[in-house]
């Protein structure tokens, strides 16, 4: 697949009015609105178009696999520190548009955060490129990091540059016996004091925490934190929560809660997971109370995964304020003027 | 540059004067030109302009009440924090009023358990950190200004530190702001939350030079100050492998917690200054700081000092004690104003590329010096190929600033060219619109004008900067087709 395909796709659609439903891998099909429109499938627009690990940068085709970019980065001992899920054949393009981080996120940050530079095709056809490669560019809007999370509705991503970072020389996982409100409080007492804390994870009882970093670093704070080292594969459990393939994500409904870190646990049924050092929250009941809860906390709620029974009935995503919503609106006329770009599957408006 | 203000706007005076006192008390309003004079120019002096009144409100109320008279009127507003921003971001409009956050002065709330704080915008960079100190924590981003800077002016232009490499610069600092569109409106803008939802609106905010709001409310991220940190300071006799140097240190799988250099002419400038200690006799010198405990500093600080001997490093010192770090670092924060004090006037440049190429950009400056006949210094963000070249100069000779501003725009477009951007922190302002017309074509510029739509119809926030229009680009590129001396023919144009 070449460029000038996705360019004539786009104009064609555009000339037509004809909605398009953007698919990388597909494996996020459950996430958002409703799916609506043709599908436009760009996993064929695939590649890692440079690579400088000394210039801490990678840029690829939004068809590339994620995991074609996590083996090219690992060979020279880097990887994307935000810890993307990969879920099944997540492509980069996917990864991006979702905005959707894993465990790294607590101490490393985003996916915007690591996002340099797009090259884009509007709702128009029109292609644009945006940022760059290097660190630093204040140069006109952000509109690379706009886009991180945007769900295609603003054009197709199609090349993305990310700041890579080297891996972490040592990496040490402790367990402590908490319940959810300890590990709340833990958590963010830890968090303000300098401990080399890259991720947490808590779930029925039980507080993983993952500290990396230097060695000397990682093994002075493990003496000082206590709890017992994990008795299981660190990196296997890590990799299944970032995966989403540890039991706490299982069930047809999961509400994904984001929160001030220090909130007191919520009067909520079905709590499942905590993460992010208390910022993130899983419920896996039919919690329609949910949204109010997390707004009330100064957070929000988006339904997750549900059926599609669920799923047409409540947003995906908590609803926007009129005066924001009409910001939205007017942004997303300016890249897609006929709203052909995956319509619905950030907000029903737009 | 000629930067003869448009047409578009033409404003009453005396109107003017009339409707904003209605929503402002006397001591919030002034109007008489020697009141004014002081907000004539930010800390790029050489542009300068004088507006028709500045308000001085003290609450957001105010705020909306400016912001909706002006809309009103189509009157052009320039929001400004302190007014150190180096690309004449707040210079005012001829036609137009300045929205001075200086009154926006508080600490709102401090949460260290959360740790983040509520500030308004006219706080302070450094007050934020210091307030945060007794709580073991601060804010990341630290511009060489921090004394005098305001967050507002920090998210307005995304401002960075020294320390952006490992810690990122304002738009990963910053967890939410509350703004005031042109037309009077509140938004609030990401949350204490992580993810707000919607598109990250956030992100567009972060270094759009006050074009797309005023913003009333900052909330930061705060973290925790690492127990111990220590700097190498490396001597080069060559500035080449001082660069090379960088890419070492990167490529051992080090990210440094600042990692910035400075060339011969620019120790030389700071040295009888600051008595910072820095080796004279090296070509260029690095500064490399490790942070964390004292296990991980001793073990970095090892593997840094390795990769800098087999990088050629003529001379190493790690500092001894805090007050010794503290030293090695106020000589490379005192740089700007170090040179200022060589010469009548200095001109900040600004250009990111990518690490490897710093060696080339270097000779090229070196060439540039001879070509305009003026000297240029050179500190330098290495870790993130931001440069930071200061391009001496004195208005006081004819002809001589007009060359400064030929120097600096060839140093821009030579950015552009090695794979950078025409400014890594200070903004585009006024002073680089020409260059963004090197850097972007007209699809991008365009997008850039619809997003400026969407939050401001009229085109009344901070007019004719960041952001140029068609016409200016048309006429840049046919005045350098015309002159003949087209720089980069390899670069694609307008
Ligand atoms: C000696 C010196 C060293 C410096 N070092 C650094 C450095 O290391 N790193 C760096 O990044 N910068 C540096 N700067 C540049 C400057 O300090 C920064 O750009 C700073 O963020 C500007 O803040 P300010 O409050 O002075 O803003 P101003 O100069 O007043 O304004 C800057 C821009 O912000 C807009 N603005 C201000 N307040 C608001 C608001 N409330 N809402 C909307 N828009 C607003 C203005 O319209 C203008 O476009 C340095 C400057 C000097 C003089």
């Amino acid at each position: 697949m070449k460029l000038d395909d996705l360019v004539a796709a786009i104009r064609a659609a555009h000339g037509s009015h004809t909605p398009l439903r953007i698919r990388g891998g597909g494996s996020k099909d459950f996430y958002g609105g409703m799916l609506a429109g043709e599908v436009l499938d760009v996993a064929g627009y695939r590649g890692i178009v440079a690579y400088e690990p000394t210039e801490l940068y990678l840029t690829a085709r939004c068809g590339t696999p994620l995991a074609e970019i996590e083996a090219t980065l690992a060979e020279c001992g880097q990887r994307l520190a935000f810890e993307p899920p990969g879920f099944f054949g997540a492509t980069l393009g996917g990864c991006v548009a979702a905005g959707l981080s894993g465990p790294g996120r607590q101490q490393a940050g985003a996916v915007r955060d690591f996002v340099l530079g797009v090259k884009l095709v509007d709702g128009t056809g029109q292609v644009l490129d945006f940022g760059g490669q290097v660190m630093k560019n204040v140069a006109g809007y952000d509109v690379s990091r706009l886009l991180a999370g945007s769900l295609g509705t603003l054009g197709v991503l199609a090349e993305v540059t990310l700041k890579v970072l080297p891996k972490p020389v040592a990496e040490r996982t402790l367990v402590f016996g908490l319940d959810a409100a300890e590990a709340v409080a833990r958590l963010n007492q830890w968090g303000g004091r300098p401990l080399p804390i890259s991720a947490s994870f808590w779930h029925d009882g039980q507080l993983w925490l993952r500290l990396s970093g230097a060695g000397a670093a990682v093994e002075a704070a493990c003496s000082e934190l206590g709890g017992r080292p994990a008795s299981v594969d660190a990196d296997n459990f890590w990799h299944a929560v970032r995966e989403q393939r540890h039991p706490a994500y299982a069930g047809g409904v999961l509400w994904r809660l984001a929160v001030p870190t220090a909130t007191p646990v919520l009067p909520l049924a079905g709590l499942r997971a905590i993460e992010w050092g208390g910022a993130l929250r899983w419920y896996g009941e039919e919690a329609e109370t949910a949204r109010a809860a997390a707004a009330a906390a100064g957070g929000h709620a988006t339904l997750y995964r549900a059926p599609e029974s669920l799923r047409c009935r409540v947003d995906a995503f908590a609803p926007l304020s009129p005066a924001l919503l009409a910001l939205h609106r007017r942004l997303k006329k300016s890249f897609d003027p006929l709203g052909i770009l995956n319509p619905g599957r950030l907000y029903a408006e737009f | 540059m000629d930067f003869s203000p448009d047409a578009s706007f033409q404003t009453d005076r005396a109107t003017l004067a009339r409707q904003l006192r209605l929503v402002l008390p006397a001591h919030c309003l002034l109007v008489d030109e020697e009141d004014l004079r002081p907000y004539e120019c930010d800390g790029l002096t050489a542009y300068r302009e004088l507006p028709l009144a500045v308000c001085l409100p003290e609450n957001e109320g105010q705020v909306v009440d400016v912001l909706r008279t002006c809309h009103q009127m189509g009157v052009p507003v320039v929001a400004r924090g302190a007014g150190t921003g180096l690309s004449g971001g707040a210079m005012p409009h001829a036609q137009g009023v300045v929205l001075s956050l200086a009154r926006f002065n508080k600490i709102i709330r401090l949460d260290p358990l959360a740790r983040l704080a509520v500030v308004q915008p006219g706080v302070r960079n450094l007050a934020v950190s210091e307030a945060a100190a007794p709580h073991g924590l601060y804010y990341a981003p630290d511009p060489s200004s921090q004394i005098a800077c305001t967050l507002g002016g920090n998210v307005a232009e995304n401002s960075g530190g020294v320390h952006c490499l490992k810690y990122g610069l304002t738009v990963h600092n910053v967890l939410r702001v509350r703004v005031v569109s042109i037309e009077g409106e509140i938004f609030e803008i990401g949350s204490e939350a992580p993810d707000a939802p919607g598109y990250d609106l956030l992100a567009l905010l972060i270094g759009s030079e006050g074009m797309l709001g005023v913003v009333t409310e900052v909330t930061v991220k705060l973290v925790p100050r690492p127990e111990l940190a220590q700097v190498v300071m490396a001597s080069f006799d060559d500035v080449g492998k001082a660069g090379a140097a960088v890419a070492s240190i990167i490529a051992a799988g080090i990210i440094p917690a600042g990692l910035e250099m400075m060339d011969k002419p620019a120790t030389a400038a700071v040295e009888p200054y600051v008595k910072a200690g820095y080796d004279l006799n090296a070509e260029a010198i690095l500064l490399c700081e490790s942070d964390g405990t004292p296990e991980e500093v001793a073990e970095e600080i090892a593997r840094v000092t390795e990769v800098l001997k087999a990088a050629g490093a003529s001379d190493l010192r790690v500092s001894q004690s805090e007050a010794e770090r503290l030293r090695f670092w106020a000589g490379r924060k005192a740089a700007f104003p170090a040179v200022g004090r060589i010469t009548p006037d200095y001109y900040c440049m600004d250009g990111t590329i990518p690490r490897k190429r710093l060696a080339e950009m270097l000779a090229a400056i070196a060439d540039m010096e001879k070509k305009h006949g003026l000297r240029c210094a050179n500190v330098f963000h290495a870790g993130d190929g931001n440069l930071h070249p200061l391009i001496m100069y004195d208005a006081a000779q004819p002809g001589e600033w007009a060359r400064a501003e030929a120097f600096g725009a060839e140093i821009l477009e030579l950015s552009v060219a090695l794979g950078g951007s025409i400014t890594g922190e200070h903004g585009v302002g006024i002073e680089k619109i020409n260059q963004m017309c090197v850097q972007y074509k007209t699809p991008e510029l365009n997008a850039f004008r619809r997003i400026k739509a969407a939050f401001d119809e009229g085109g009344l926030l901070n007019p004719g900067k960041a952001v140029p229009s068609l016409h200016r680009c048309a006429e840049y590129g046919r005045m350098h087709v015309h002159h003949g001396d087209l720089k980069f023919p390899e670069l694609e144009r307008f």
